[in-house]
């Protein structure tokens, strides 16, 4: 039991995908510039990582160690199109914000990283606990920074204005501002991580 | 007694050279071009430089106090940084934005990477192209000289768009009287600066010459209606090309070891600075140009290692 809640914990804080194992940043990069996209990528992208942990934990005696990568991807890319044709149906205007960020999970390094790495060596469990966490970790990230981005970038919350009169700069809307906060935040994860060693 | 007699390793030199001194020398060398920039802008200008100077220099004392680092605010860099990034800003922006600059400038520009020696880009110019890509509409406002309410454009700007530049004499550019902004305006002040900085030999020609006269060249091939038709002249004179080549191209930290290398680096930079003001988007290319060059300085140094005596 424990191992089983020690699997789930450790993709939020100490394995977090964004900021330890940096994992996945190109969509992190794109998507980050208000919080309701970043939700969207975060939940779209867990879906995804649950899906494809869990096939491949089931089918991993049957697949060819030499062919296991292209087997990886075709069981990714169809969670990817179920997501990509629900939010199509179900939520337009989400799918026209995150744009071409939805089919790009297919190439997403923390989902085949996770397929890889964790999946074809663990029981379904395990493995679902390891997607479950890896995705709540990616989307705490997320929203991490989209909050900072939005904030600085726009003087917005989830498009709410928060203090009147402030100016915003522009440049934490823009992708060299996804660079800066992102390595702020990678240097502070390690700052707290150096202290406590 | 014993205590003067030193046991230490070869060299033996002694030089009273330091830091502290040649940064506080850069720091006179500046004061003629903010004095010039005083007598265009108005007190607006002085007001700016020392909201600069004191952001970045408590700045780094908060950071130092902070991190339990050794406090150097003292060796006159902090105030170089404020100083450069003042220079860098029009006269007319509101009192907030060289203190918001300057603190990025420090701790995003310089502390970030452990401090003076460390940084890879020059901070000062950190500071200006983060305001510039924040706040564009008061970084490209510019108040006219000598009448401190109207605006009006560079002439960098007004060639940009394609207006007729209503012919301002070179004399007018040389002198500073015309748009810009606070510390690069005056050129002649600025060679002043520059001429006391050369005397005590703390930039060499390398950069300064080669990044004017690449840029001056590039010009006169490229940049006028037909080839070797451009107007060169007026493009050295204009926006922050000398405050640029002699005060900011030329850091230490930031910018290679050796003469072959800074060669290089002013080639580029001159390169650069004439393709952004004749092909790109923006009137001005000297504060990119610097800091794309800043960012090759470590290939530059790895490639133009020289050969130490004996070796192959």
């Amino acid at each position: 039991m424990k191992s089983l809640v020690h699997e789930f914990t450790k993709g939020i804080i100490r394995e977090n995908p964004t900021f330890v194992l940096v994992l996945g940043l190109c969509p992190t990069l794109a998507v980050s510039v208000s919080v309701v996209n970043g939700i969207g990528m975060g939940i779209a992208a867990t879906f995804v990582l649950l899906g494809s942990s869990m096939i491949v934990s089931l089918v991993k005696n049957f697949i060819p160690n030499k062919i296991r990568i292209p087997c990886f991807i075709v069981i990714i890319a169809t969670f990817v199109t179920i997501t990509e044709l629900c939010m199509k149906a179900y939520s337009p205007v989400l799918d026209r914000a995150l744009g071409i960020y939805v089919p790009l999970i297919v190439v997403n390094c923390i989902v085949l990283g996770r397929a890889e790495a964790f999946a074809c060596k663990n029981n379904l469990a395990k493995s679902f606990l390891d997607g479950l966490g890896m995705g709540v970790g990616f989307t705490l990230a997320l929203v991490l920074i989209s909050a900072i981005r939005e904030f600085l970038g726009s003087g917005q919350i989830l498009g709410h204005t928060l203090i009147k009169g402030f100016e915003p700069p522009f440049i934490f809307g823009m992708p060299s501002g996804a660079l800066l906060v992102i390595g702020l935040l990678l240097g502070f994860f390690n700052l707290i991580k150096n202290k406590k060693t | 007694m014993g205590n003067n007699l030193l046991v230490s390793g070869s060299p033996h030199i002694y030089t009273r050279e330091s830091i502290s001194r040649i940064m506080w020398t850069v720091v006179i060398s500046l004061i003629p071009a903010g004095i010039a920039g005083v007598i265009i802008f108005g007190w607006d200008a002085l007001w700016i430089t020392l909201a600069a100077v004191a952001a970045a220099v408590s700045t780094e004392l908060i950071f130092e106090v902070l991190t339990k680092k050794k406090i150097t605010v003292l060796d006159g860099s902090a105030v170089i940084t404020g100083i450069l990034l003042a220079f860098n800003l029009p006269a007319g922006v509101p009192l907030w934005l060289p203190i918001v600059g300057a603190v990025f400038s420090m701790v995003v520009g310089k502390l970030v990477f452990g401090g003076l020696g460390q940084n890879i880009f020059n901070p000062a110019l950190v500071g200006r192209v983060f305001l510039l890509a924040s706040w564009p509409k008061y970084m490209t406002t510019f108040t006219k000289p000598f009448c401190d309410t109207v605006t009006s454009a560079t002439p960098l700007a007004i060639l940009k768009e394609g207006k007729a530049l209503g012919h301002i004499p070179y004399w007018d550019l040389f002198i500073g009287n015309h748009g810009g902004c606070i510390g690069e305006v005056c050129i002649l002040a600025l060679l002043i600066g520059a001429a006391i900085l050369f005397i005590k030999g703390y930039i060499s020609w390398h950069i300064p010459f080669t990044y004017i006269f690449t840029t001056g060249l590039f010009i006169y091939v490229f940049g006028g209606p037909g080839l070797f038709k451009g107007d060169w002249l007026f493009h050295i004179l204009s926006g922050g090309l000398i405050l640029g080549a002699f005060f900011m191209a030329t850091d230490y930290v930031a910018t290679p070891l050796t003469a072959r290398g800074q060669i290089i680096f002013g080639v580029g930079c001159g390169v650069l600075t004439a393709v952004i003001r004749i092909w790109g988007g923006y009137p001005e290319g000297v504060s990119y140009a610097i800091l794309m060059m800043n960012a090759a300085t470590p290939f530059i140094d790895r490639y133009t290692k020289n050969r130490i005596y004996g070796s192959r």
